[in-house]
């Protein structure tokens, strides 16, 4: 076999879950935003950005958990037990934002019920998420070839403080996105928020930063030793010149401006994610050589991905397309 | 919670998720169908009963598919997190079969599903038709690869087995193995007899208020068509799938059957309580030699009995007997209404007949309830494995600990009793509401009754103005 397929299938797997990120991310950054605007209008907008699109964004997540699932299937059996709870509260919560897109449009008095539901429930998950993500980075326990730590292992300080920087990072997509999508004074107020949310996520970033490398000193020498060091410095060089770039487009009032800049600041932290932890797919030990699956079913899958991945983001850039431009408060789609 | 261990909360709470998640699939994979064959008739004919009944269902199939989504995402994480032993042993063959799944079917209909329900305005009518289209055809894609998924877990082959876990060896042998054939027409056909018989009763109610309206005629005709058409030829290929798992799973039809010894001119019980201890059906009430008509199609067919298994390797007979009965039951209740509808059709009363009308309101329910036994027949009946034969289901747990099962199942009860009940609520409010309360242009005569009051509670669903 003259390709990689085991590299190959980690880099589709990233490929969605930074997809996922950012596609579910905004969405879920719009309910995180919900209880600071008050009024039921422009809350109707605000759910009529994301309504045609979050199913589609959704499936990300479906597509992350199954590829790993068919393609490293020793990690999916590792990696879940091991978030059992946070991944089972990500899940209810879920449930909870999905089905007030539905209910609340049909709801009358129970209407604020399922405002409630959709906000808490975008905010819960994305913190599970982000207390998953901050969990995973700092290790799991594996005996043989399964998880072999406690029911509470990523209950800690560090996954507690990943699980508040995603919700901030969404709150700020959701922000950036809700600008490009609206118009008069609901997006002015989205403008005003946008620089103090940014900033507040540039220091998030900064945190995890400079944390991640204490959890694994593999993660120290990678970043911090020369010349490593010359060559990753490109990154947070990026991460800083893209805040300013935000910090500017906001001031000038630029309306894809910041969701740009933030697009690009989340590739940036995930991209030092992935240079931090590779080549691991459970850290601190499994590579994704280890947790490989069969290569016949690898084989099986990357034929179909080939194809069905480009169709796909075809599709689905058409219907993004068909969707284009501002929402307005009385030519909603309901 | 006591005496329960940790598998058999991961057992419950797998088969409290999946069978709450299998009724909405159930409902839109028939619905996404029935709305494209609006979609095509409105196109055709131009006749704007059908784009009424289209928007009117649409609505509905909106509540109904982000149920399923919701309750779905659940499922495919369920593997990993209680089944994790499973999912490593057996993941190189259902891995990709889940994989492609979602590649050619989830992201095929979440795409056309933001146009199917929000672009009406958006997009020409044929653009629509399209999407709805590759909305309904992504549902099939979808059930032709979970369920071969699942029938590989009942018939596998095509792998090798090395070091303890599988590896495929002729992808073709695992997606077309022998139970699927007969699985996936079975399910479609009950997905389609599930969604006429709501159809049908939706219909149906609004036929008893007013006879001559219009959209509850055309749809009441057109589910009473599929359950004329449907219902016999289900029957049908439900037995060819008995008989295919009489060929590879002996032992769930002699559980399903009751059948303890192993015998020629084998009884049907119509009644009976199959004691697993005793090992025997007791109170047993029976037509004899039936049980080996059906089966081997011959008057003394043999039939294995299920003392030729060890006890550990029994299907729960006491179950499955009763839940397998009651699919039947109801599939005969669903032929059995599409024979008296063709015959009130055929004396052209099939719009005046009160009684009738009040019956099919009654079978609404049918299909979900025959498929809730129907799977739990089979999945009871392929136990004590998890791969039949090869994997036992006690084998393939994570090493999650009993209480953290037992809370997420206890929030998963709460959650989805609260979540779901509401959401069938307010699918019960739309369907009360009717298709004449769509806002859409309909030509004269259609609103021939003065529309109903509407509920004074002042809900959105009730004033219909949110129409999709």
């Amino acid at each position: 076999m003259s390709i990689d397929l085991p590299l190959v299938f980690a880099a589709i797997i990233a490929f969605g879950v930074i997809m996922y990120v950012v596609m579910d991310g905004f969405d879920l950054g719009v309910g995180i935003l919900y209880p600071f605007f008050k009024d039921r209008g422009d809350r109707d907008v605000m759910m009529n950005t994301i309504a045609p699109v979050w199913d589609g964004n959704e499936t990300w997540l479906v597509l992350g958990g199954v590829a790993l699932f068919g393609a490293f299937p020793m990690a999916y059996a590792v990696i879940l037990p091991a978030l059992y709870l946070p991944l089972m509260l990500m899940l209810v919560a879920l449930i909870f934002r999905g089905v007030a897109f539905e209910f609340r449009f049909k709801a009358a008095r129970t209407r604020p019920l399922w405002d409630f539901a959709f906000a808490a429930g975008s905010t819960v998950a994305t913190f599970c998420q982000g207390l998953a993500l901050g969990a995973f980075v700092q290790g799991i326990k594996v005996s043989g070839r399964g998880f072999a730590g406690g029911t509470f292992d990523w209950l800690t300080p560090f996954a507690l403080f990943t699980g508040a920087a995603l919700v901030a990072g969404y709150a700020m997509l959701g922000c950036a996105w809700l600008i490009m999508k609206t118009e008069g004074g609901l997006r002015d107020r989205l403008f005003a928020m946008m620089r103090p949310i940014g900033l507040v996520v540039l220091a998030f970033i900064a945190g995890v930063s400079l944390w991640t490398p204490f959890h694994d000193p593999q993660i120290m020498t990678r970043w911090f030793s020369w010349p490593n060091i010359a060559y990753l410095s490109p990154v947070p060089i990026l991460v800083a010149l893209l805040g300013l770039g935000l910090v500017r487009a906001v001031r000038r009032r630029h309306e894809s401006g910041p969701f740009l800049y933030t697009l690009g600041l989340f590739v940036l932290s995930y991209a030092g994610l992935a240079i931090s932890l590779w080549p691991d797919i459970v850290p601190p030990d499994v590579s994704i050589w280890d947790a490989s699956g069969a290569p016949e079913s690898q084989r099986f899958l990357i034929v179909g991905m080939a194809i069905l991945i480009p169709v796909i983001l075809g599709y689905t850039g058409y219907s993004y397309w068909v969707f284009r431009g501002k929402v307005r408060a009385d030519s909603g789609y309901h | 919670m006591s005496g329960l261990d940790a598998l058999d909360l991961a057992r419950i709470q797998f088969a409290f998720t999946v069978s709450f998640h299998i009724l909405f699939p159930s409902f839109t994979i028939g619905l996404a169908s029935y709305l494209a064959v609006l979609g095509g008739l409105w196109l055709w004919t131009g006749r704007e009963v059908f784009h009424t009944l289209a928007r009117f269902w649409s609505r509905i199939f909106a509540m109904s598919f982000g149920m399923g989504v919701v309750s779905g995402v659940v499922m495919s994480y369920q593997f990993g997190t209680n089944w994790s032993r499973f999912s490593d042993v057996a993941g190189n063959v259902l891995g990709p079969l889940l994989s492609y799944e979602v590649l050619t079917a989830f992201f095929l209909e979440a795409g056309f599903l933001g146009i199917m329900l929000f672009g009406w305005n958006r997009v020409g009518r044929g653009l629509h038709f399209f999407a709805t289209c590759m909305v309904a055809v992504g549902t099939l894609i979808s059930t032709f690869w979970i369920l071969s998924a699942n029938s590989w877990m009942h018939t596998p082959q095509g792998h090798a087995i090395r070091d303890g876990r599988f590896f495929p060896e002729d992808w073709l042998q695992v997606i077309f193995n022998p139970s699927f054939p007969y699985r996936l027409a079975h399910m479609v056909l009950a997905a389609y007899l599930t969604t006429a018989f709501v159809v049908g009763a939706v219909g149906a109610w609004h036929l008893l208020r007013n006879g001559r309206n219009e959209a509850a005629r055309v749809m009441f005709s057109m589910a009473m068509w599929m359950a004329t058409l449907v219902a016999p030829v289900q029957i049908f290929a439900g037995d060819a799938h008995g008989l295919n798992t009489l060929e590879h799973q002996p032992e769930k039809i002699a559980a399903i059957e009751g059948h303890w010894e192993t015998s020629r001119g084998m009884p049907l019980f119509l009644f009976g309580w199959p004691d697993m201890e005793r090992e025997e059906t007791r109170l047993a009430l029976g037509i004899p030699h039936l049980g080996s008509l059906i089966l081997t199609h011959s008057w003394d067919g043999e039939v294995r009995g299920l003392k030729e298994w060890p006890k550990d390797q029994r299907p729960p007979s006491t179950v499955i007997f009763w839940t397998f009965r009651a699919m039947v039951g109801l599939g005969m209740l669903m032929a059995l209404t599409g024979l008296l509808a063709l015959w009130l059709r055929w004396r052209g009363q099939l719009y005046d007949t009160k009684l009738f009308h009040h019956a099919a309101v009654a079978m609404a329910p049918a299909g979900f309830v025959a498929i809730l036994c129907g799977w739990i027949t089979t999945e009871m009946g392929r136990q004590p494995w998890v791969v039949h034969g090869l994997l036992r289901t006690s084998d393939a747990l994570s090493p999650v600990p009993a209480h953290n099962v037992a809370v997420s199942l206890a929030a998963f009860v709460v959650v989805y009793l609260i979540v779901f009940g509401v959401g069938v609520f307010y699918i019960l409010r739309l369907m009360r509401a009717g298709p004449e309360t769509v806002h859409v242009p309909v030509p004269e005569g259609v609103r021939a009754a003065p529309m109903r009051p509407l509920s004074a509670a002042g809900g959105t669903v009730e004033s219909g103005g949110r129409a999709r």
